[in-house]
């Protein structure tokens, strides 16, 4: 035993250093959970069990059992029947088709304005920018419902200061609230509230762009305007497709501004977008495994079109890179 | 000297030339402003100066409709007002936390499941919350917590988006040697994150507040959803109902208008007082990833 061979080096140093090391990789092992964990037991009650949830309702549906007075409802399994239901639903196409309009006017002059006044803010001698900055940010702090509540009442015949100019001239009241006028009107509400949002994202991302560029580009004889065109803009591109995915997703889930205006007008029906029509069936026509579907519909419509943006600007970025 | 001169020129044209561009800004701050005009002015007019006299002209009616408004339903506004700000402090403020724990975590650590916790929790950014709020309800309501306070309050405590603006804040802002070096002097990982991790990460812990805060004021469907006593109403969907029996009795218009006034005001007032501490270059960060 006494022949026992002394152990190398390194083995001495490694048993050394080895104490400390083990006690700070498990005190660091168990750490991170406890920083994440009320995260994912929230994540996981609060999203991924109503949507597994939602995805099991859509596929059932009520079967009365027993019959007369005396029959219990109860949840069968019901395959794609509400999906079809639902999506043969002409209230749905309508509804969509009001989405689409609406989304239509409301995004691109939402993003195009916040861009515009971006790139003023950005533009050296331009005055009274913290004024006009502060102003046009101020709308993101109304809330969907009063910002629908305030423009109600000066789209309204009655108590609208446009209409009372356009009465007093002769011409009769604006259309704001008619077939006409309503998804104008609608979509003005969401440029209102959302322009001052998206402006302040593209305009930190363009005082990130060090003044060389510019420099560079006055040298070579760029004026303002051609400096915002050719330099600022394609620079600002992430800022401009993250600012776009929020308010695509922001459109689909138009639901307050309708809501709050429909008892100010006939046009509204009770399913006028899908959010509207979802509620419906949930809550007024008792028919949850159809409000679950469109649900369903609705998620899966707006991951997939959100992940289409992005993967068509990861493709551009990368083409752009190689 | 004609260097000179020629600058000056060129000065001169160029601020000539910011005339447009001012004159611009100015009708967007104008296009902005005018309904938060329209509102004071329509809350000092009496019911009768609402619909006959110029939106704009100040009317005699302010202290009638204040007192209208707060004797309302029997003071229904101040609880629908106070619930407003349980919701969306109290909401906010747990969420802030929850969010930068996470995000500090997810930032800071290598640990088995990190990347699918990371990635789960970015594809919640994609899912519309108003989608996600009848399964609420429903399982809520299963629980039996639908109706009250916490049906409100716990669905919007987690918010995927808050988590991954504090992930990559907490990235940026806490350096890696820093903790190292907390960790030989020995001190625990909890110790590390509250006196190290959160004085740095607080710039980006009040823009995560302000985000969430104001999110949970304006947020409409979830509340109109859960809630069933009128009392337990947010200013949102407290407005909303006065509005809708308003419809039928133009004396209200005057009440839900006064309302609408009284309730933006605090709102405005934070977001003007916040604007100093807020990094909202945190969003356009977050693009570059």
């Amino acid at each position: 035993m006494t022949l026992t061979p002394a152990p190398p080096a390194a083995v001495v140093a490694q048993t050394r250093t080895a104490p400390p090391r083990k006690r700070s990789r498990s005190r660091t092992r168990f750490a991170p959970y406890l920083f994440v964990g009320p995260a994912v037991v929230l994540f996981v009650l609060f999203m991924l069990v109503p949507i597994i949830y939602a995805a099991y309702l859509s596929f059932t549906s009520y079967k009365i059992q027993g019959g007369g007075i005396l029959g219990t409802k109860s949840l069968v399994f019901a395959g794609f029947d509400n999906y079809v239901s639902v999506l043969t639903d002409p209230a749905l196409a309508s509804g969509f088709w009001h989405l689409g309009l609406y989304s239509a006017i409301a995004v691109p002059l939402t993003l195009g304005l916040a861009l515009l006044f971006a790139l003023l803010l950005d533009t050296p001698g331009v005055r009274a920018t913290r004024f006009g900055q502060t102003a046009i940010f101020i709308p993101y702090a109304v809330p969907g419902v009063i910002a629908a509540l305030l423009w109600g009442f000066m789209y309204l015949p009655s108590t609208s200061p446009f209409s009372y100019i356009t009465k007093a001239l002769g011409w009769g009241p604006i259309p704001f609230l008619e077939s006409s006028g309503i998804f104008g009107s609608i979509a003005n509400i969401a440029v209102w509230g959302g322009v001052g949002f998206n402006m302040i994202i593209i305009y930190t991302s363009l005082r990130s762009i060090p003044a060389e560029i510019y420099e560079a580009a006055r040298i070579d004889g760029a004026n303002e305007r051609q400096i915002a065109l050719r330099v600022k803009i394609p620079l600002v591109i992430p800022a401009l497709l993250l600012t776009g995915i929020f308010s695509v997703i922001g459109a689909l889930q138009l639901y307050s501004e309708p809501t709050t205006l429909k008892p100010m007008t006939d046009i509204i029906s009770q399913t006028w977008v899908p959010l509207m029509t979802i509620y419906r069936n949930a809550f007024l026509t008792d028919d949850l495994p159809g409000a679950a579907a469109l649900s369903v519909l609705l998620a899966v419509g707006t991951v997939a079109l959100s992940g289409l943006v992005l993967w068509i600007s990861n493709r551009r970025t990368k083409g752009a890179q190689s | 000297m004609t260097a000179i001169a020629t600058r000056e020129k060129a000065k001169l044209a160029s601020n000539r030339g910011k005339v447009w561009p001012t004159i611009i800004l100015m009708i967007g701050a104008i296009y902005c402003l005018i309904p938060v005009l329209w509102v004071f002015t329509a809350t000092s007019k009496s019911p009768s100066e609402l619909f006959t006299t110029f939106s704009f002209l100040p009317g005699s009616g302010l202290m009638d409709n204040l007192s209208d408004l707060f004797s309302y339903g029997g003071g229904q506004y101040g609880l629908w007002a106070a619930n407003s700000i349980l919701y969306a402090g109290v909401g906010g403020l747990l969420s802030t936390f929850v969010s930068t724990m996470a995000g500090y975590g997810l930032a800071k650590y290598e640990f088995k499941g990190r990347n699918l916790i990371f990635y789960s929790i970015l594809g919640g950014v994609l899912i519309p919350g108003i989608t996600l709020a009848i399964p609420q309800y429903l399982l809520l309501s299963q629980a039996g917590l639908a109706g009250g306070v916490m049906s409100v309050l716990l669905p919007l405590i987690i918010s995927p988006f808050g988590i991954y603006l504090s992930r990559v804040y907490a990235s940026a802002a806490v350096p890696q040697d820093t903790i190292e070096a907390a960790r030989l002097d020995g001190a625990n990982e909890w110790r590390i994150f509250l006196r190290i991790g959160l004085p740095m990460m607080l710039p980006g812990m009040v823009t995560v507040f302000m985000l969430q805060f104001v999110g949970i004021w304006n947020n409409f469907l979830l509340p109109f959803i859960m809630l069933s006593n009128q009392n337990s109403y947010p200013l949102t969907v407290g407005l909303y109902t006065l509005l809708s029996k308003g419809s039928g009795t133009p004396a209200l218009y005057s009440v839900a208008i006064t309302g609408a006034a009284v309730s933006i005001i605090p709102l405005i007032a934070l977001m003007l007082f916040l604007q100093r501490f807020w990094r909202l270059d945190l969003l356009s960060g977050a693009v570059k990833g």
